[in-house]
């Protein structure tokens, strides 16, 4: 039947569509793209040893901290923040956060990249211009 | 109570907490995050491609296109061309319209008494409404999770994700095709469960697919917006198995992740012997790709056997000798 060749070629193109990953990573991908990029923590980080939660909890819950940081700060005014171990911060992202990880782009960036997260932060921050 | 989607629920609870269980207490990480996904994958590229070599093969005895327009008939009767089409490039934009925006769906009526007596249809536009939701939520979403599968992540993907999250509410910033594919999924669930017609039409292998997806997208909202996983370790994985070098990421991962890979690996495995298939059927439905011009070519069934005839004239042929002399007249002489 002369429907046979275009139904394989139909089918053809959908497998080529399923399996892009397999492919597009072989032709463009990096070599190590299976393991996450390093972050680098600045001198200051590394002499603080902990941040203001476990680095477990850092890893999935920061984002929600900031935007409770955001909150309670630009609706409530509430300038200091208590973190489970009792020690108190001021809530602030240029301030605070980015007073130890001053190098945006080998913390900040280095994950936010691997995964394609865009955070609007920086819309409205300024972040330290890193020097060479 | 409905036994159908009871089964159907009980079959997705328990192979999520078989997967919960299989990593978070036998530590069979492996398994479920490499060995499964990779037979799941091998499992629909076979089946789906034997499905579609088989129909490839079935006969199409009869020109059966469904129409839902005035034919190609004299010149000046104006003819419907999508929904009669004539010619292959009509069939092909009438197949477009049917893929991307369900025509037939569109379509849908119902009939009842309308005043007194008299019979009324009417368009009921539900079916279709939520079957595009859910689809093109679906696809979205699909098309979203290449941000696990490839680095560096393709520009349309970052594209669609700006697109998606355009609202910028919560962090993680929320993706509005997440939470329509879960609203997609329910409302055509409760259209089943709901409508008693549907609930009595309805078998197991209806509601299972349903659930299924109902999972896939409550444990990937859960893994985003409450019970979150890590991110990178998740891309770890999956980088993993889509470079072929697959491995569990160091600190592992939490087993909510497992299960979410187990129903979609189910899901994956599950589409070629199921309704699902339709994804590859519709191509290939003969109401639909079919043109409506048997008037002007002839369909021949391939399953017709040659028939013996006996023409008049190779009759006349045999016995005009004898029908001479009985004079009798003969066409030829």
């Amino acid at each position: 039947m002369n429907d046979k060749n275009k139904i394989i070629a139909g089918l053809v193109i959908f497998f080529l569509a399923v399996l892009f990953p397999f492919w597009f990573n072989l032709i463009f991908g990096a070599a190590d793209a299976s393991t996450a990029p390093e972050t680098e923590l600045t001198d200051k980080a590394k002499k603080a040893e902990t941040c203001i939660a476990e680095t477990e909890d850092m890893r999935t819950e920061h984002m929600q901290i900031l935007d409770q940081w955001r909150d309670t700060v630009v609706r409530d005014g509430q300038r200091t923040y208590v973190a489970e171990d009792g020690k108190e911060y001021e809530p602030s992202l240029s301030n605070t956060c980015m007073d130890c990880h001053s190098n945006k782009e080998k913390f900040c960036d280095r994950c936010h990249n691997y995964a394609s997260v865009d955070p609007y932060c920086w819309d409205c921050h300024t972040y330290p211009e890193e020097t060479e | 109570m409905n036994v159908a989607y009871l089964y159907s629920l009980i079959a997705v609870v328990v192979l999520g907490l078989i997967a919960y269980a299989g990593v978070e207490a036998a530590g069979l990480d492996v398994f479920f995050g490499v060995i499964i996904p990779y037979l799941a994958l091998i499992v629909f590229l076979i089946g789906f491609a034997n499905k579609i070599l088989d129909w490839t093969k079935s006969a199409v005895p009869f020109k059966i296109p469904t129409t839902g327009g005035q034919q190609k008939s004299l010149s000046w009767i104006r003819q419907n061309k999508f929904d009669s089409p004539y010619t292959t490039g009509q069939v092909v934009v009438r197949m477009i319209l049917e893929i991307l925006l369900f025509r037939s769906l569109f379509r849908n009526s119902r009939v009842g008494f309308g005043k007194g007596q008299h019979i009324a249809y009417k368009w009921v536009v539900w079916l279709w409404l939520f079957a595009i939701l859910f689809h093109y939520s679906f696809f979205v979403v699909v098309l979203r999770h290449l941000r696990f599968f490839a680095e560096p992540v393709p520009f349309f993907v970052n594209f669609l994700e700006k697109i998606d999250g355009m609202l910028q509410i919560l962090l993680p910033n929320l993706f509005l095709s997440g939470v329509l594919l879960l609203g997609g999924a329910l409302l055509l669930l409760l259209r089943r469960v709901l409508l008693p017609k549907m609930a009595y039409i309805s078998r197991p292998a209806d509601y299972f697919p349903l659930f299924l997806i109902i999972g896939i997208a409550v444990t990937g909202l859960m893994m985003r917006y409450l019970d979150k996983v890590d991110v990178v370790r998740v891309k770890e994985l999956t980088m993993g198995l889509a470079t072929l070098q697959p491995g569990i990421p160091e600190g592992g991962i939490s087993g909510l992740f497992y299960v979410h890979l187990f129903f979609v690996s189910i899901l994956v495995a599950y589409i070629p012997f199921s309704k699902l298939m339709h994804m590859g059927g519709v191509f290939l439905s003969p109401t639909r790709n079919q043109a409506n011009n048997t008037r002007a070519k002839r369909h021949v069934n391939p399953w017709n056997y040659p028939v013996k005839t006996h023409t008049y004239e190779e009759y006349e042929d045999e016995f005009r000798d004898k029908m001479k002399e009985a004079g009798l007249p003969v066409e030829k002489e």
